[in-house]
């Protein structure tokens, strides 16, 4: 039988889907605020609503008293937090964490703009996507040379695959200068003729903190590379321009070394198997020779050259006869072609017509063919031509065609 | 394929191209001429991958700045742990 949930089992079930979902776990809504109520405890407890559904939220203490404005019903707003469950009402909804007016001046709506832009460029279509190499000799990583990220991707391509060369190409990635610092090494990079790929990013921040990646002027430079591009800005939960122009994202600068270099490991063990099935291929073509040396020993013509010798003088007989048959066929269809083609010749030929009873009546004095009455006068001679013979005619009179 | 065309080769090509050897020689449809020559260019192409694998670590560098098309550089070592922002 079916196993029965007690409700506490199923909303708990329900809550482990929701909260294990990567797009829940971390996304901004926008909306309008509705049902807004700040609970003694300082928490704040509303409701987002557009034209079409609604979503129960809730921004703690610790969270909402970084606001810099005072959340009201009406106001259009955008919230970053997850989804979860709160079990005791069996009801999901978003924690906030994070909260903006959206309205003029938002970078979310100059975010927006951009990326409609570019996007109708085609900068973001896959089939700008350039493939990554399999195993870059040297990487280009365009980051702080003091931040966090330059560390995680020296430690982990070091880990992965020891061999590997970097070189860190320094650029300021935070504050009024990053973009275009950013754009001038991806530039840089470009210039130099030892590198196989570009790791472009820095680790996480504040939405502020990463903009530079959300800036025209780096997609721009993204988009403009020689060489393939991955990008790794922030967390998982960051999707800026920079990763949607770049040929690969990486969820973060870790995740960026994991895909640039592959595991050393995996590719020598790649490599072991391919060698091995070389090898049996190769005993297979040794083995081959062997039997073919065999064939070779076994054959007629070395066995009985002279029975041999008859099998071949028999075969270029039946060669000989087979040629002539096919000659002989083939004469034959032109043949019948012609005969076919000669009929609808006939059948298009005056004379034919004159066959079937038709006769041509021409002007005896000039031989031109009459076709109307008004071409001949009364007492002129006519030559009418039939299939078998012609007569010569005097005009007696004229009639009208039977027409008119 | 002589040796500096192979070590001009990358390793994805190099790896593509003994794929495909490996495939000719398993179907079994060329020449035993033919064969015995793509076994032995298959033998070196792995031999030059498994070399590519067994490299020396490899240099972590910081570019200072690039004149006439030249990387200058020196050597890098990222600070330790402190500074987690960037």
């Amino acid at each position: 039988m079916a196993k029965i949930y007690t409700v506490s089992e199923l909303t708990g079930y329900i809550k482990t889907l929701i909260e294990r979902d990567t797009v829940l776990a971390g996304l901004w809504v926008k909306g309008e605020i509705s049902n807004f109520t700040r609970h003694s405890s300082g928490h704040m407890y509303f409701t987002l609503k557009d034209e079409q559904a609604r979503l129960r939220c809730v921004m703690f203490r610790t969270e909402n008293r970084l606001l810099q404005f005072q959340p009201a019903d009406g106001m259009a707003v955008l919230v970053a937090g997850r989804v979860a469950v709160y079990t005791k009402s069996g009801e999901y909804q978003l924690y906030a964490e994070q909260m903006e007016v959206a309205g003029i001046g938002s970078l979310y709506l100059a975010f927006e703009e951009l990326k409609k832009r570019l996007a109708k460029e085609g900068l973001f279509d896959q089939a700008r996507k350039k493939p990554l190499p399999v195993l870059a000799k040297k990487i280009g990583v365009i980051t702080s040379p003091t931040g966090a990220a330059v560390r995680d991707i020296i430690r982990i391509t070091r880990r992965r695959f020891p061999s590997v060369d970097l070189l860190i190409i320094p650029a300021q990635v935070q504050g009024e200068q990053a973009a275009q610092s950013i754009s001038a090494a991806l530039h840089r990079a470009n210039t130099l003729a030892d590198l196989d790929l570009l790791i472009v990013g820095r680790g996480g921040g504040s939405i502020e903190e990463l903009w530079a990646f959300n800036e025209e002027i780096v997609a721009r430079a993204i988009a403009a590379s020689r060489l393939p591009v991955i990008s790794a800005v922030g967390h998982e939960t960051d999707f800026t321009i920079a990763d949607m122009v770049a040929d690969l994202r990486a969820p973060t600068p870790s995740g960026a070394a994991e895909l640039a270099v592959p595991e050393l490991q995996e590719l020598r063990r790649r490599l072991l198997l391919m060698t091995e099935r070389l090898n049996i291929a190769g005993l297979r073509i040794l083995e081959r020779k062997r039997n073919r040396w065999a064939e070779m020993a076994n054959h007629p013509a070395l066995l009985k050259p002279q029975r041999w010798l008859d099998i071949k003088r028999q075969r270029v007989d039946e060669a000989e006869e087979r040629l002539a048959r096919s000659i002989r066929n083939q004469l034959e269809k032109a043949r019948a072609v012609l005969q076919k083609e000669l009929a609808t010749l006939d059948a298009l030929s005056p004379l034919a017509t004159l066959q079937r009873g038709y006769s041509i009546c021409r002007r005896e004095e000039d031989g031109r063919v009459v076709r109307e009455a008004g071409q001949v006068d009364p007492g002129e001679e006519v030559r009418v031509i039939l299939s078998r013979g012609e007569l010569i005619c005097t005009v007696n009179r004229k009639g009208e065609a039977l027409d008119e | 394929m002589n040796k500096a065309e192979m070590r001009e080769k990358s390793f994805e090509e190099a790896i593509a191209r003994l794929e495909q050897i490996i495939e000719f020689l398993e179907k079994g449809e060329l020449s035993l001429e033919e064969n015995l020559n793509l076994f032995e260019e298959g033998i070196a192409l792995a031999r030059h991958c498994r070399g590519r694998l067994d490299e020396a670590q490899g240099k972590v560098e910081i570019l200072l700045g690039v004149e006439e098309g030249k990387a200058q550089t020196e050597p890098f070592q990222p600070e330790e742990e402190e500074n987690t922002g960037e």
